[in-house]
């Protein structure tokens, strides 16, 4: 029988979709990448969760799953709602163009 | 029953409110207004003198009034006051002049404020008044009281101001209005302190009377049962007995135009005549009487409040009664007048005569009442000329108001038979034989001696300058015309002395829109309006004055009547004796039990065992029913009878007395004629003229000084300067610290996010450096 994989597996692979999604909002201009970003780093948070759950026998860690996964739905609509208009108005998914909200 | 007494009067007000504000029908409102005050009458006059009623002889007097207690209105603690109404001898007086005089004044009224376009809103409001002063009178409590107090003054300032085009009575209704919150400032503290006095006295209570229903106790009974305070000017600020007395005094000065605050009243005359009437001198000027002789048993727990009421009450008689005969305005001689009278009464509380008080506000009532309304007849026949160098020779043209003034006129002069020599006489005298301060009171005879004389005199003159002499009114210059604007304006000295008529200079305060109707005739249809110019046309050129209406000349007869038999009912011993009538003096049996809470107080006096106070005071709270004017010395004081008879000497001492009275006011009459009859244009004094400068004098002493203080301490300083200092400044502020960190704001999804970044692994790096540190430990 496969050994279970070590709980730090799942913490180490959770740190790199995390770092990703967090480099990728900072240097990405593309709203739907740091949109698909942010998802990512939701995503990490959710494995760790699900990891830690697993790992303490413990059914809480799935249950926030599943309540970060709502949120992430919610947000999803909004977000691109937000998107869609901010497309309307400027002809550019480009988020260096939303800059009027200074000075 | 008391109830309907009050609230007729304000169930007229409100349907001539809100009905007759539509209607618009004079005959309507009329009927109305004077039926709501009819009922009052009707239903006083049962309440008085109905089996047991409150002035029959076989009440029990004083103790338990007639009472009628509607509800509980607050009841905090041990603070309790109830709405409830009670009539007793004291307000069964008052409630029976005030209501029938309203009357009287009510049916006048509806003849002089004929076409007048607010003739709904007057009787609103003098209904209205009705209500606030029968709430005033019938009060059962100190609190309740000062309910009726505060309305009167409402009323008042509503019906000075009734013109309200006219800035000179919106002027007048203000200061009114204000001189009247000073006093009451006084009003309230001093409710204040007699609940804290009988507080502590472990009966807090501020009614007049046992309620033993609703477990009420007297608040006078209270106190009557404290020992008097002494004598000396640290009573005054020592928070007992004679401090809620001068406190209440304060209040009485207000309303009843003593001085200081004596000078709203003569600029009350702004208003229309009958209010003048009703309001500014026959019942709600008195209420400061009223008030002083409720509260007899504090006054005479308190003789240097005594003393003080005395000396004001002499000095405002003598003041006002020498301005009084240097003024033009026949209005503004009889509102000096008024003053002057007022004072009079004050000087009998101060004295301890508080019946004589009594007598001399209902004596009073009747024949100012009269002489205002006289005047006001005058001035409708005149066509609303209110200036007496425009008058003369009248008699001819107004028999009635003629014979009815003239009956007003040897009333106020103190002439046997009529009203006022009796009352008056009696305060005189009382002043003379006073055992509070003995040496005082020769003085205060002799100021109210010589006032006596000035009154004969100023009213004579007032008489000769209206009814005698030559017509003046013919030969009016062309282009003056009086009203009653500018008869109320400050005349501030520029009235020219020697012009033997008042030249159009003199004239200055015409209203816009006047100079209407000339040439119409004059009949009442010269009365007739242009709306909104407060009412009055000027029927204006060669005219004849003519005689009033009989709506005017039949409450002045009534009056007239009551003015000459008013006094009947206070004859003292020693005059009627002489005609061999041993009566005694029926008024003042019939007030004595009520004045300052027969028996205990005198007893608390006695044990008290002081030397001086004791006699003196004793006299009014004697155990034996109804000591009489004479009852002064000693003697009188151990006299075991009821029905007492006064020595011999004092009753000869009294009667002459009364000669003196009666040498003085005819030595006033013979001046008054002889110096007014050849030149009743005769100059005055300036000084007197212009009332001693006083208005001027409070407004550089008093009004400046706030005025200036407020605009350039309170407004630019401290308003301008701080708190708007404050607000601005804390603007200001966070306007500078947005300037600097605005720069934050980069506007860039990115960096915000980059910043995010740094913050959240700044956060971070915190806790792990914490938890490695507490790690190594």
């Amino acid at each position: 029988m496969n050994a279970v994989p070590h709980l730090s597996w799942y913490l180490a692979l959770s740190a790199v979709l995390f770092t990703i999604g967090v480099v990728g909002v900072i240097i990405k201009r593309n709203v739907i990448s740091m949109f698909m970003c942010i998802e990512l780093m939701l995503n990490a948070v959710n494995l760790t969760f699900v990891a830690f759950s697993s790992y303490f026998r413990d059914v809480t860690g799935q249950l926030f799953v599943f309540i970060v996964m709502t949120v992430a739905a919610a947000e999803a609509a909004v977000g691109l709602g937000i998107i869609i208009t901010i497309f309307r108005n400027r002809e550019s998914l480009d988020v260096d163009d939303a800059n009027i909200l200074k000075l | 029953m008391i109830r309907y007494i009050i609230f007729a009067p304000l169930v007229g007000a409100a349907i001539n409110w809100f009905i007759g504000r539509r209607v618009r029908k004079e005959a309507f409102i009329s009927w109305v207004a004077c039926l709501a005050v009819g009922v009052s009458t009707v239903v006083a006059f049962y309440l008085a003198f109905k089996q047991g009623g409150a002035l029959t002889s076989d009440a029990v007097p004083g103790v338990a009034p007639v009472t009628d207690h509607l509800w509980t209105w607050l009841n905090v603690g041990g603070f309790r006051a109830d709405f409830g109404f009670a009539i007793d001898r004291l307000s069964g007086i008052y409630v029976l002049f005030v209501t029938f005089v309203g009357l009287l004044i009510h049916i006048f009224a509806t003849g002089y404020m004929h076409d007048d376009p607010g003739f709904y809103r007057f009787f609103a409001y003098l209904n209205l008044f009705m209500f606030s002063m029968l709430t005033l009178i019938l009060a059962d409590n100190l609190l309740l009281m000062f309910v009726g107090w505060e309305g009167v003054g409402l009323c008042s300032y509503l019906l000075i101001g009734y013109y309200v085009d006219r800035k000179e009575a919106g002027d007048a209704a203000k200061k009114a209005f204000v001189a009247n919150r000073i006093g009451d400032w006084g009003v309230v503290l001093g409710i204040m302190l007699v609940f804290f006095i009988t507080s502590a006295a472990g009966q807090g209570s501020i009614s007049f009377f046992d309620k033993p229903v609703q477990g009420v106790t007297s608040a006078l009974q209270t106190i009557a049962h404290m020992p008097v305070e002494s004598f000396g000017w640290g009573t005054l600020f020592a928070g007992g007995i004679t401090s809620a007395a001068i406190l209440l005094f304060i209040g009485a000065t207000g309303k009843s135009a003593q001085i200081p605050l004596f000078v709203w009243l003569p600029d009350a005359m702004a208003g229309p005549t009958p209010v003048s009437a009703l309001i500014h001198a026959a019942t709600m000027v008195t209420a400061g009487v009223y008030m002083v002789v409720r509260c007899s048993a504090i006054y005479t727990h308190a003789p240097t409040a005594m003393f003080i009421i005395a000396i004001v009450g002499a000095a405002t008689a003598l003041f006002a009664a020498t301005i009084g005969i240097a003024q033009n305005d026949i209005k503004k001689v009889l509102a000096y007048s008024t003053i002057s009278q007022l004072g009079y009464m004050m000087l009998a509380c101060g004295v301890g005569a508080f019946v004589a008080a009594i007598f001399h506000v209902m004596t009073h009532a009747f024949f100012k009442a009269l002489l205002f309304l006289g005047s006001g007849s005058v001035i409708h026949g005149m066509h609303h000329e209110q200036d007496m160098r425009r008058m003369g020779g009248l008699k001819k043209y107004m028999p009635v108001t003629f014979i009815t003034m003239l009956i007003g006129w040897l009333a106020i002069s103190g002439i046997p038979i009529f009203a006022g020599f009796f009352s008056k006489d009696e305060i005189l005298w009382k002043s003379w034989s006073t055992g509070l301060f003995p040496n005082a009171g020769k003085i205060l005879w002799a100021v109210g001696a010589l006032t006596a004389l000035l009154t004969a005199i100023y009213m004579t003159r007032l008489m000769v300058m209206t009814f005698w002499g030559k017509e003046r009114f013919a030969e009016e210059d062309a282009g003056g015309q009086a009203d009653e604007a500018h008869a109320h304006a400050f005349d501030e000295g520029e009235k020219p002395h020697d012009a033997q008529l008042p030249s159009a200079g003199d004239r200055a305060h015409h209203e816009p829109g006047e100079h209407v109707d000339k040439g119409l005739d004059e009949h009442d249809e010269d009365l007739t309006v242009h709306a909104g110019s407060g009412g009055h046309g000027h029927g204006h050129g060669p005219f004849k004055p003519h005689e009033s209406p009989w709506v005017m000349t039949v409450p002045l007869v009534v009056l007239a009547i009551l003015s000459t038999l008013g006094g009947l009912v206070g004859i003292p011993y020693a005059l009627s004796s002489i005609v061999g009538l041993n009566v005694p003096n029926y008024f003042e049996r019939t007030l004595e039990p009520i004045i300052n809470n027969p028996s205990e107080s005198g007893e608390s006096v006695r044990a008290e065992g002081e030397p001086a106070r004791p006699q003196m005071l004793s006299k009014e709270p004697q155990p034996h029913d109804g000591a009489s004017p004479l009852s002064v010395g000693e003697g009188a004081q151990n006299e075991p009878h009821t029905e007492r008879v006064a020595t011999s000497g004092e009753v000869s001492q009294e009667r002459l007395f009364t000669g003196i009275s009666v040498i003085i006011a005819a030595i006033g009459i013979f001046i008054g004629w002889t110096v007014f009859r050849k030149r009743p244009l005769k100059e005055m004094p300036r000084l007197l003229e212009n009332k001693y400068y006083v208005d001027e004098v409070y407004d550089a002493a008093l009004i400046n000084p706030i005025k200036v203080g407020s605009r350039e301490g309170l407004w630019k300083l401290f308003d301008v300067g701080v708190i708007d200092g404050i607000v601005n400044g804390l603007g200001r502020g966070v306007t500078e610290i947005g300037r600097v960190v605005r720069h934050l704001q980069v506007g860039f999804v990115r960096s915000y996010a980059a910043i995010i970044l740094f913050g959240a692994l700044a956060v971070i790096g915190y806790f792990a450096y914490y938890i490695f540190k507490m790690a190594g430990h």
